[in-house]
């Protein structure tokens, strides 16, 4: 991936996922360190993992206020909650990259992220690059280059290219296997989806 | 809008192949105006912008969400399951396992004896215990991990090199043989009496696992006494047949819609028990139930490409002459009978003129996931066999790899009865054309003069193969619906895996009909809309439904002529369809529009039936091919980077010069993964476990794994005997060579010959470490 999965322009850092998501070993940790530290802190509010929150998801440029059990992934909420099924489930354990999603414009596995961390930032699935019926650019430069074949990891490799161009308008063939290089196909379509990221630059550059 | 409804018909002037007389097949094409060309997709639109269906999208209201609880050990006997506490979970709503009288029944009949659904000995890890369907999946995959069970761990064997040794734990009663085959021809000892040369050699390939995206799984509802099954299916009549079966219901009241699916590559040409647990819990619960397997249970019970274990013996004439050969195999099914070493013989069988040849094949029970049909079963596998000793032979008499192999290329199939020729053949262009257009003498200079320098070390080789398939045959029957305005709809059961069967199909169709192909619409993979077909797999769907699309296009044109020939009172043979109308051959004044017939009107639609038609007797048919690549080693490290590939395909007829390319490159991915990426691997020592049941532990080549260089070249020899688009299969025959070229390539750069798979940095710098100093 581009972009540094911990600390990214506007993504999730380790600090706010920490603060959303407490978990026991985490509280534990953080007490002992104020403890060494010689003050005394209010113990972190824990969630357990069964229970539902008001979760608000800001998703293609819409608000959906759900509720959501905070151990839910944002994958999850999008297909089963909100009914946006373009992102797929392949391993739910971050391997094969067909759920990526954009959050604040960079790709992220939508598998590995609970719904409760994304509150406050912008999440863009694959239906969120079509305008109306029509295709985005990357999603019309995938079809022109065959880019698939059972068309599953598509949505992620899609996103994993829109992420990409829009961090580097311009990448070299090196620079798009290493954006792809997160997304797994198993039809082994990899030359045609390099194809199609570089037709897609094109596209995006008015040539 | 633009308006599209006077954008049906092909650019005026293109040439519609003739219609043969009423219940005459037509001819095979010569020059085709459509058929042939690179065209995107036809649902290219619904894979990008994620509204196609994948059954994993179906979402049903009201609908509950399955988990299994699988066995965690390789064998074992269930003493007692307690689902007591999982019972009283959140959201529970249906727990089912051996204890549930309705869930008693056989899933499968197998040699070894019946397989029920619930087995009460597990004779592998990831076989079903219990079902749980809850309100979330979460829920149902918390009490399936609070089920008490209490098992009898048995001891077991879990590597099949180990199965047939004394004392060794038996998976069944009867013993750990499953199968033993042999084959023979000609007279093996005289053979290699004959021989200059004879060496002997011994391969191992690993066991692969399929893993398409989509993991498998269904949607199960029931309407009443119906059932339907949303399935992520490679046949969605094989599904139908066998839940009906288990199930004990009529097939009309089994109605499985596979319309998209995530990849399956043979692990989907079957439905899994996890079909007849969905069924089940939905029945019970009377609520829909979407079960799908996460990705560590596809690792374990929905098939796999089986170990193998072969020697390879072979004599050769320092002219290149191949006098004898034998091979043997051992391998394994895993726990259940299931062509553990199924066709792995086949190319040394079939793929070169031999006299004499003798094989030997055999199957053993290990405890471990039972085999599925994976791409071309056992071929690469073979391959990886006889086409490294092969280039072993070559280099023992002196003579180039490429040269070897064109000394030996039959124009019949030896090992089927009768010798019968094949309808064609152009292994010896895949290989010719092919070494040309790679630059094969070039790049092998080169790379060897390289050599001296640096440690980085350049090879290049190259290997050939043939599918055993690939020819495509009945049963299939597909219907075209042609509307007034000249747009149609084609009605057929096969699925599109994402090898662009339907693209193909709508092509053959805007070919006849004289329209174009976006003016097809598909409905497909619907036992209860769509038409009777066979799953999709081992390269046939192309060549068998190709030809019954044509079928039911030209029988909707023969109609057109008989409806015209009454409205102009002529007779239908001096009649010719033109696509938007029809005309007298003699008199051009006597013609019709289409959308005027009065007959059509009357009726509304035209429709025709296509069959599949029996393929030609006493010859056979099938794709052959022949992989050149070139890749470096690091004798460092070990790594080894492919830079370049070129794959020479004899399938006949290319039917989408676009989606053809596509296919070929994911095969050679594929085969990247055989030759150094992939292998399960099981604990065989002390618990039977597989230790690498997810895709960060066990590799699948990823985007930095394949080389960018790669060239499709399509060899189309012309077919008229096959079928009647001159078409054979794909899918397979791209995968075959592969693995085999890249470790011929391997040894080109390092002298190293790797018999193992996957050639990853471990073996290889290993064996570079075990070399002999050098001076």
């Amino acid at each position: 991936m581009s972009a540094n999965p911990t600390n990214g322009p506007g993504g999730i850092t380790r600090r706010n996922f920490l603060t959303t998501v407490g978990a026991g070993a985490i509280g534990a940790a953080v007490s002992e360190n104020a403890l060494a530290a010689g003050k005394e802190v209010a113990p972190p509010q824990v969630t357990p993992a069964g229970r539902s929150v008001e979760v608000a998801l800001r998703v293609n440029g819409r608000t959906h206020v759900v509720q959501a059990e905070t151990r839910w992934t944002l994958l999850h909420v999008l297909r089963e909650v909100i009914g946006l099924t373009g992102a797929k489930p392949g391993c739910e354990r971050g391997e094969c990259g067909a759920c990526t999603v954009l959050i604040d414009g960079i790709p992220r596995y939508a598998c590995l992220t609970l719904a409760v961390e994304v509150q406050g930032h912008d999440v863009t699935t694959l239906e969120g690059l079509m305008d109306g019926e029509k295709l985005g650019t990357v999603q019309a430069a995938f079809v022109e280059a065959d880019a698939f074949q059972c068309g599953y990891c598509t949505p992620g490799q899609v996103m994993a290219v829109e992420g990409l161009l829009r961090a580097n308008p311009n990448p070299s063939v090196e620079e798009i296997r290493r954006g792809v290089s997160g997304n797994l196909c198993r039809c082994g379509a990899y030359q045609h989806i390099f194809k199609a990221a570089h037709r897609a630059a094109e596209l995006k550059a008015g040539k | 809008m633009a308006d599209e409804s006077k954008d049906i018909y092909y650019v005026e002037g293109t040439p519609i192949p003739e219609t043969p007389l009423p219940g005459k097949e037509p001819p095979p094409w010569r020059e085709t105006s459509v058929v042939g060309k690179a065209l995107p997709r036809v649902d290219a639109y619904e894979r990008v912008s994620g509204s196609a269906a994948y059954p994993s999208d179906v979402h049903l209201p009201n609908m509950l969400h399955g988990a299994i609880l699988r066995c965690p050990h390789p064998h074992a006997r269930i003493r007692r399951i307690d689902a007591s506490a999982a019972a009283k979970l959140p959201g529970v709503r249906m727990i089912i396992s051996g204890n549930t009288p309705e869930a008693d029944l056989i899933w499968k009949k197998d040699p070894v004896g019946d397989m029920r659904l619930f087995e009460p000995i597990c004779r592998f890890e990831g076989d079903v215990v219990a079902a749980v369907a809850a309100e979330t999946p979460y829920q149902a995959w918390d009490a399936a991990h609070a089920i008490s069970v209490d098992y009898e761990v048995l001891p077991f064997v879990a590597d099949e090199r180990q199965a047939l040794k004394p004392g060794v734990p038996v998976v069944h009663p009867k013993g750990n043989v499953s199968k033993t085959d042999r084959y023979e021809r000609g007279d093996i000892a005289q053979g290699f009496a004959a021989a200059d040369v004879v060496l002997e050699e011994s391969y191992r390939t690993e066991c692969e696992l399929h893993t398409p995206l989509e993991p498998h799984g269904c949607v199960a509802n029931w309407d009443g006494r119906s059932l339907t099954i949303w399935e992520s299916s490679q046949g969605v009549y094989a599904v139908q047949s066998r839940v009906a079966e288990v199930l004990k219901l009529p097939l009309a009241r089994v109605r499985v819609i596979g319309h998209y699916m995530g990849g399956g590559f043979g692990s989907k040409l079957e439905p899994g028990k996890y079909t007849i647990i969905a069924a089940l819990m939905a029945k019970l619960s009377g609520r829909p139930v979407r079960l799908f397997l996460t990705r560590e249970e596809t690792y374990l019970c929905v098939g796999n490409r089986p170990p193998t274990n072969m020697t390879v013996k072979a004599g050769v004439k320092r002219d290149g002459t191949l006098t004898a050969l034998e091979f043997s195999v051992l391998g394994t099914g895993g726990a259940y009978t299931a062509g553990g070493t199924s066709l792995a013989d086949w190319l040394a069988r079939d793929l070169y003129t031999c006299p004499n040849v003798r094989t030997i094949s055999t199957d053993v029970f290990i405890n471990a996931g039972p085999a599925r049909a994976f791409r071309a079963p056992g071929h690469p596998q073979g391959a990886w066999a006889l086409e490294q000793m092969m280039d072993t032979l070559a280099e023992a008499i002196g003579m180039d790899p490429v040269q070897l192999r064109l000394k030996n290329i039959p124009s019949v199939s030896q090992a089927r009865e009768g010798n019968p020729p094949y309808t064609s053949t152009a292994f010896k262009e895949c290989l010719e054309l092919g070494a040309a257009a790679f630059g094969w003498e070039k790049a092998r200079g080169e790379a060897r003069a390289q050599r001296a320098s640096r440690h980085i070390r350049r090879g290049v080789g190259m290997a050939g193969g043939l599918w055993f398939a690939g020819g495509g045959r009945p049963p299939s029957t597909v219907v075209v619906k042609l509307f007034p305005d000249g747009s149609a709809n084609l009605n057929m059961g096969a699925s599109d895996l994402g090898t662009g069967t339907k693209t193909v199909m709508a092509m053959v169709i805007a070919e006849e009909l004289g329209i174009k192909p976006e003016a097809v619409q598909i409905e497909c993979a619907d036992t209860g809309t769509t038409q009777y077909a066979t799953p999709s797999g081992g390269s046939k769907t192309v060549p068998t439904e190709a030809p019954a699309v044509r079928n039911a296009a030209v029988q909707v044109k023969q109609k057109l002529l008989e409806m015209a020939a009454e409205a102009l009172k002529v007779d239908a043979a001096e009649l010719v369809y033109r696509g938007r109308d029809i005309a007298s051959r003699q008199d051009s004044s006597k013609r019709i529009a289409v959308k005027d017939l009065e007959a059509l009107k009357r009726q509304g639609i035209v429709v025709g039936i296509g069959y599949r038609g029996p393929n030609p007797k006493n010859m056979t048919t099938h794709p052959f091919a022949a992989q050149f690549c070139e890749v470096e080693v690091n004798m460092l490290t070990g790594e080894l980077k492919i830079l370049r590939f070129l794959a020479a395909q004899d399938s006949g007829r290319v039917m989408n010069r676009l989606t053809y390319g596509n296919q070929v490159i994911g095969g050679i991915t594929m085969g990247i993964g055989l030759a150094a990426t992939e292998q399960r691997i099981l604990d065989t020592g002390r618990t039977g476990k597989m230790v690498n049941r997810n895709w960060h532990d066990y590799k699948l080549p990823t985007a930095l794994d394949v080389p960018v260089d790669v060239t499709v070249l399509p060899v189309e020899p012309v077919d008229t005997a096959a079928n009647n688009t001159g078409a054979k299969g794909l899918g397979e025959p791209a995968t075959i060579p592969t693995a085999a070229a890249i470790a011929n390539a391997v040894y080109h750069a390092t002298g190293l010959r790797i018999t193992c798979t996957p050639i990853h940095p471990q073996q290889l710098v290993q064996r570079l470490a075990d070399r002999p100093k050098e001076g």
